[in-house]
């Protein structure tokens, strides 16, 4: 049983890391710069696909992408030039990770709303119970005994 | 009394939500079917913003043209990317050619497509454009921030971008969005 879960996660690990980009015409000849471009291009959604990032997608837009953070890296742009330049044309949504921003408040806080608010309904749920019935008294039990066995 | 308030509260609020959401839904749905929503559809960057500068080599027999040339008769016009592997192109052709004789300057922009391909396709489905451009490389469609085709582009007279529209014009749309824009504009 624990060899074969070792087994599937070998195969996850695998597969996990595998890249569309397996052309190597595409690559960079520096392997410093085509790790730059690749961390850049994992970051990068693509716009066609929405769900697989410029650097796994097979798409025609992405392949242009992949082209073109090679050529800004290679003319000596930073990573965050690379990154400003495509939001300036494709807008927030081609970052796979959101920024943290006005606009994206409510979406980095959502985790901390939900829990906030799931302790409140707790704690409301938990005052708003009746207290236990206080238990009989003395001449009570023996009332009640006297009834039960006469 | 209050307890009876108080739960019949209880009730009401989630289905108040429910009734809410459905709502929200089923207009989503319906606006979805009349093809004015597109849940996949990107806000464009460029609302707003100054056309891209480029310069095109034309379709011929076109001429090609250039982002100044759009805007040089100091009227609206409308920027319009296509292609002639694109199936919404060949569904929107006949709404083009109707704004064509509706007097709204088209210019069109062939993306990613062969010469002869695109010829083809301006043969088959008509040719509304006032020129058709070549951007055979797609890197001008990038500058857009296009992401598929056929996108359209409404251009004022000063060259800034008013309203994009992902995917083939409809005559609702041209109706209700494009030639309201439009005349808000002249």
């Amino acid at each position: 049983m624990t060899r074969l879960f070792a087994a599937i996660l070998v195969l996850l690990a695998l597969t996990g890391g595998a890249h569309a980009v397996s052309d190597p015409a595409e690559m960079l000849a520096n392997p410093v710069l085509e790790h730059r471009a690749e961390a850049l291009g994992s970051q990068l959604r693509c716009l066609v696909c929405q769900n697989e990032s410029v650097e796994q997608s097979n798409a025609d837009l992405a392949k242009d992408l992949r082209r073109i953070i090679r050529q800004r890296i290679v003319a000596g742009e930073s990573d965050r030039q690379v990154m400003a330049w495509m939001v300036a044309r494709y807008g927030d949504f081609i970052r796979l990770s959101p920024p943290f921003d006005a606009m994206t408040l409510l979406l980095w806080f959502a985790p901390a709303i939900a829990v906030a608010s799931g302790v409140g309904a707790a704690l409301l749920a938990r005052r708003g119970r009746a207290a236990p019935p206080a238990p009989l008294s003395v001449a009570e039990r023996e009332h009640l005994d006297a009834l039960l066995d006469p | 009394m209050e307890a009876l308030t108080r739960r019949r509260l209880l009730m009401l609020g989630p289905l108040a939500i429910a009734a809410g959401a459905g709502g929200a839904g089923a207009a989503l749905l319906l606006r979805m079917q009349e093809g004015r929503y597109d849940p996949h559809a990107l806000p464009s960057m460029l609302i707003g913003k100054k056309l891209p500068v480029f310069t095109l080599p034309g379709q011929p027999p076109s001429a090609g043209f250039s982002s100044a040339d759009v805007t040089a008769r100091g009227r609206p016009a409308v920027v319009n990317f296509f292609a002639s592997w694109c199936v919404p192109c060949v569904e929107e052709a006949p709404t083009l050619a109707a704004l064509k004789r509706d007097g709204v300057p088209l210019w069109g922009i062939a993306y990613k497509d062969k010469a002869d391909a695109t010829a083809g396709f301006l043969d088959r489905h008509g040719d509304p454009y006032v020129r058709v451009a070549r951007d055979e490389s797609g890197t001008v469609g990038i500058d857009f921030g296009l992401y598929g085709v056929p996108e359209s582009y409404l251009v004022d007279a000063s060259g800034i971008v008013r309203w994009r529209w992902a995917g083939g014009l409809s005559p609702d749309i041209v109706h209700q969005d494009l030639l309201p824009k439009m005349r808000a504009l002249a």
